[in-house]
C-alpha cells in the first residue's frame, strides 16, 4: 500500500489558484497506522475484559491481566490515538498554514517507523515484565529517553510549520494542537525522571516517592487525558466538523474563550484522582474546584463543535462521518459533565476504585476519542488516496455497530460499579459489614460478561472500517477529489471560519 | 477591547502564552508538596524495605498488580473496618514510586501483611479459586523459580542515591539479608531484624533451600502497612490530610 501510495504525487488538495504540494507521504502512513493501532489495542481491551469475566484466560505469565493491560491502554491512547492525531495535526497544519510541512519528506517518514518501532517495543517490554508500574506513563527509562527525543522532533516539524505559514492568522485548531504537543512534552519529562540501576539494565527508581510520586503521577495521567486526548482531539474536531459540515466554525469568540480557560484550567484537576488519600486536602480541594470549573470550557467547545451544524443539520440524516464527528461531540459533552460530578468527593466516596471510572474514562475514550478519530480517517482516507470511499453504507454498520457496544459497555460499568460501591459499604443490622470483598466479586459476573459483549461489538466496527478502507485504497484512482457521499467539495484550504 | 488576533498572528507570543497557562497549576500543586513538615506526619516505625522485601515489591510491579489492587485506605467507617487504620503520608515515604493504585478489582493491600499466614498467601498465588472461588485474579504458580538478586547492590545504590537511608553496611550485607529472610533456619535473622526492624520471616513458600520470586513477593505482602504501630498511635492529634507537623 505504501508503495502504490508513493507512486501518487505528494498532496491532494491543491486549488488552481496556488500550484502548492503538501507532504501527505508520512500522513498516509500515520493514517494507516492509526486504523491498524485501533485494532490491536482494542483487542487487546476485549482480551482483558474477557480475562475478567472469565478468569482462566490468564494461561501465561505474558498475557496475565496485570502485565496485558498497559498493552491495551498504550496501544489505544499511544498506538491509535497518537497515529491520529500525528496524521491529523501534519494534514490539518498544512491546509490551514497553506504551507508544506517543516522539513525534508523522508523525515517525516522516519518520524513514522521510529514512532511505531518505539511503540511496539515498549508493548513487548510489557508483557516481558518491564515497567514503571505508573498508570499510562509505564514504558521503562530508555523508552522514556527515546520518547522524549522523538517529541522534540514533533514539536519543530510543527512549530516550524506554523512559522513558515503564509496565512496571517494561526488557525483555532492548531491553538489545541500547539497545547496539546507543549503539555505532553512537559508531562512527560516530569514524570519519568527515574535513575537507572545500571546504564545496561531496563530497571530504574523515580526520584519522587509516595504522596510527592503520587501526585506527580496524577498531574500527568489527568493531563495526558487533559491534552493527549482531549485539547489534540479539540484540534481534530475544529477542522473536520466544519470541513464536513461545510459550515463555519459556530463562535470565533468561544473558541478563543474556551480554549485559554481549558488549558488553564485542566492542568489543576490532577488530585481528584487522590481524594481521601494521604495528599494533603487543601490539594484535593483544589482538585474538586477546578474539575468543577473545567465543566464550562468543555461545555465551551462542545457548543461550538455541535452549533458548527447550524443550517446543516440534515446532514446528521444523511452523512455518516458527520454522524460519527458530531456523536462524538455530544459524547465529549456527556463525559466532561460526568467527570466534575465525580470528582465531588461525596460522589468520588463511592465512585472511585470502582468499574464506575472505568465506564467514565471509556464513554470518553470509545464515543468522543475514537468517534472523532473515525470521522476524521473517513474524512481523510478518500483525499489521500484520491479514491471514492468504497461503501458509505459500511460506515453505517459501522457507525450502529461502535454505538451499540459502547451502550452495552457504560451501562455495564454504571450498574456494575454503583453496585459493588454501594455494597462495600454496606452493615447489617448489627454493625457489621453485609458483604464480603469475594461477595462483591461474584455479583459483577454479568456485567463484565455484558462490557465484554460491548467491545466485541465495538471492535467488529473497526473490523468493518479495515474493510471498508482496503477497499477503498485498493479501488481506481479518481481525478479529482471527491468527499466519500461523492458530492464536489468546496474549493477553500482553510476551514470556514 | 482587546485584539485575539495579536496572539494569534504571532507563533512564539502564542506558545509563551501556552507555556504559562500549563506551568501555573501543576506548580502551585506540587512544589509545596516538597515541603516535607507539611505533607508528611511524624510517625515512627517506617523503615526502608529490606532487601527481599524490595525484590518482592519490584515483582509486585512488574506482574502489575497495582492494576487491580489498591494501597490506600481512606478515612471511611467501612474502609477502616474492612481493611485496617486509614493510610498516612509517611508510610509511602519510601516508595518509589507510590503503588496508591486506581482501582479495586480485588481488595486494598495497604494492611494486607500480618493478615494471613505465609502458608495462605502461598497457598492463594498458586491458585486463588482454591482458596476462594469467587476470585478472579491469575494464578501465579509460575513464580515458584530462583529469584536472581545478582544486581540487588545495583538498586540500593540507587535509591541510597536518590535518598533512601541504606548504608554501606545494609548494601554489603544485601545478599545475606536475602538467605537470612527467606530462610531464616540458614541466615542470621538478628542482623537482619536490627536493620530492619520486624521484618516479616519465612519460610515463605515452604521449600526450604533456595531463594524464589513468591518468597519475595509475599515477604513484601506481609510487610505492607505493618511498620506504623497504630497502638501506640493516636489519630485524635492528627486528622487525615491536615497539616500535622506542628
Amino acid at each position: 500500500m505504501s508503495a502504490q501510495a508513493a507512486a501518487q504525487p505528494a498532496g491532494s488538495m491543491q486549488t488552481e489558484a496556488r500550484p502548492l504540494t503538501y507532504a501527505d507521504d508520512a500522513i498516509r502512513l500515520f493514517t494507516i497506522a492509526t486504523v491498524l493501532w485501533a485494532f490491536i489495542g482494542m483487542a487487546a481491551g476485549v482480551f482483558i475484559a474477557a480475562q475478567l469475566a472469565f478468569p482462566w484466560l490468564n494461561f501465561h505469565e505474558w498475557i496475565n491481566f496485570g502485565r496485558f493491560r498497559p498493552v491495551h491502554t498504550s496501544g489505544v491512547i499511544l498506538g491509535f490515538g497518537g497515529n491520529a492525531l500525528l496524521a491529523t495535526s501534519y494534514y490539518v497544519v498544512q491546509r490551514t498554514c497553506q504551507t508544506r510541512l517543516f522539513g525534508p519528506n523522508w523525515f517525516h517518514i522516519l518520524q513514522f517507523w521510529l514512532f511505531q518501532v518505539v511503540l511496539l517495543s515498549a508493548a513487548g517490554s510489557y508483557v516481558l515484565g518491564f515497567t514503571q508500574s505508573k498508570e499510562y506513563a509505564e514504558p521503562e527509562w530508555i523508552f522514556d529517553i527515546l520518547i522524549t527525543v522523538w517529541w522534540v522532533s514533533y514539536l519543530v516539524v510543527y512549530v516550524g510549520t506554523l512559522v513558515k505559514r503564509k496565512e496571517p492568522h494561526i488557525y483555532v485548531a492548531n491553538w489545541f494542537f500547539l497545547s496539546y504537543i507543549v503539555a505532553v512534552a512537559m508531562l512527560h519529562t516530569v514524570n519519568n525522571i527515574s535513575i537507572p540501576i545500571s546504564l545496561f539494565s531496563m530497571h530504574s527508581y523515580t526520584v519522587y516517592s509516595g504522596v510527592q510520586s503520587a501526585m506527580i503521577q496524577w498531574w500527568y495521567g489527568h493531563n495526558m487525558v487533559g491534552f493527549f486526548l482531549t485539547a489534540g482531539f479539540i484540534g481534530i474536531m475544529y477542522y473536520f466538523v466544519p470541513k464536513q459540515a461545510e459550515r463555519p466554525i459556530y463562535s470565533y469568540r468561544l473558541s478563543i474563550v474556551h480554549f485559554w480557560a481549558l488549558i488553564f484550567l485542566y492542568i489543576w484537576a490532577g488530585p481528584h484522582h487522590l481524594h481521601y488519600t494521604a495528599l494533603p486536602d487543601w490539594a484535593q480541594t483544589l482538585g474538586v474546584v477546578f474539575s468543577v470549573m473545567l465543566w464550562m470550557p468543555s461545555w465551551g467547545g462542545m457548543v461550538n463543535g455541535i452549533m458548527t451544524l447550524s443550517g446543516a443539520w440534515h446532514k446528521l440524516r444523511t452523512d455518516p462521518i458527520m454522524r460519527f464527528l458530531v456523536v462524538a461531540v455530544a459524547f465529549y459533552g456527556m463525559s466532561t459533565f460526568e467527570g466534575p460530578l465525580m470528582s465531588i468527593k461525596e460522589v468520588n466516596a463511592l465512585s472511585h476504585y470502582t468499574d464506575w471510572t472505568v465506564g467514565h474514562v471509556h464513554s470518553g475514550a470509545l464515543g468522543w476519542v475514537a468517534f472523532v478519530a473515525f470521522g476524521a480517517v473517513y474524512y481523510l482516507v478518500p483525499r489521500l488516496w484520491r479514491r471514492t470511499m468504497h461503501s458509505v453504507a459500511l460506515i453505517e454498520v459501522h457507525f450502529w455497530l461502535a454505538s451499540i457496544g459502547i451502550l452495552l459497555y457504560i451501562t455495564a460499568m454504571w450498574v456494575s460499579g454503583i453496585t459493588q460501591g454501594l455494597m462495600w459499604r454496606t452493615y447489617d443490622e448489627n454493625g457489621f459489614l453485609l458483604y464480603t470483598f469475594s461477595d462483591t466479586v461474584a455479583m459483577l459476573h454479568p456485567y463484565y460478561v455484558t462490557r465484554f459483549l460491548g467491545g466485541v461489538l465495538y471492535i467488529a466496527g473497526v473490523v468493518v472500517m479495515m474493510y471498508n478502507l482496503y477497499r477503498t485504497i485498493t479501488g481506481p484512482i479518481i481525478a479529482r477529489t471527491s468527499t466519500p457521499l461523492g458530492s464536489a467539495p468546496k474549493a477553500g484550504l482553510t476551514p470556514a471560519e | 477591547m482587546f485584539n485575539h488576533g495579536i496572539i494569534e498572528k504571532s507563533t512564539p507570543l502564542m506558545l509563551l502564552l501556552i507555556l504559562l497557562s500549563l506551568g501555573i497549576g501543576g506548580m502551585v500543586q506540587i512544589i509545596p508538596l516538597f515541603k516535607v513538615e507539611s505533607t508528611i506526619e511524624p510517625v515512627s516505625g517506617v523503615r526502608p524495605y529490606s532487601p527481599l522485601e524490595l525484590i518482592g515489591r519490584n515483582i509486585y510491579m512488574r506482574e502489575g498488580c497495582y492494576n487491580c489492587h489498591s494501597q490506600q485506605v481512606r478515612p471511611f467507617r467501612d474502609e477502616v473496618d474492612r481493611y485496617g487504620h486509614y493510610s498516612l503520608a509517611a508510610e509511602g515515604v519510601y516508595d518509589y514510586p507510590f503503588l496508591w493504585g486506581s482501582k479495586r478489582t480485588g481488595p486494598d493491600l495497604a494492611r494486607v501483611g500480618g493478615k494471613y499466614s505465609n502458608e495462605w498467601h502461598a497457598a492463594h498465588l498458586r491458585n486463588p479459586q482454591a482458596v476462594l472461588p469467587e476470585s478472579i485474579m491469575p494464578d501465579y504458580a509460575f513464580l515458584e523459580r530462583p529469584l536472581d538478586y545478582d544486581d540487588i547492590e545495583l538498586h540500593l545504590r540507587t535509591l541510597r542515591f536518590i535518598g533512601v537511608p541504606y548504608d554501606d553496611a545494609d548494601i554489603e550485607a544485601a545478599r545475606d539479608d536475602i538467605i537470612a529472610q527467606a530462610q531464616p533456619d540458614t541466615g542470621d535473622s538478628t542482623a537482619l531484624r536490627e536493620r530492619y526492624a520486624d521484618a516479616p520471616l519465612g519460610p515463605f513458600t515452604g521449600h526450604t533451600e533456595g531463594v524464589n520470586e513468591m518468597d519475595a513477593l509475599i515477604a513484601y505482602l506481609q510487610v505492607l502497612g505493618t511498620m506504623v504501630d497504630f497502638t501506640t498511635f493516636d489519630p485524635e492529634t492528627m486528622l487525615q490530610g491536615q497539616e500535622v507537623g506542628r
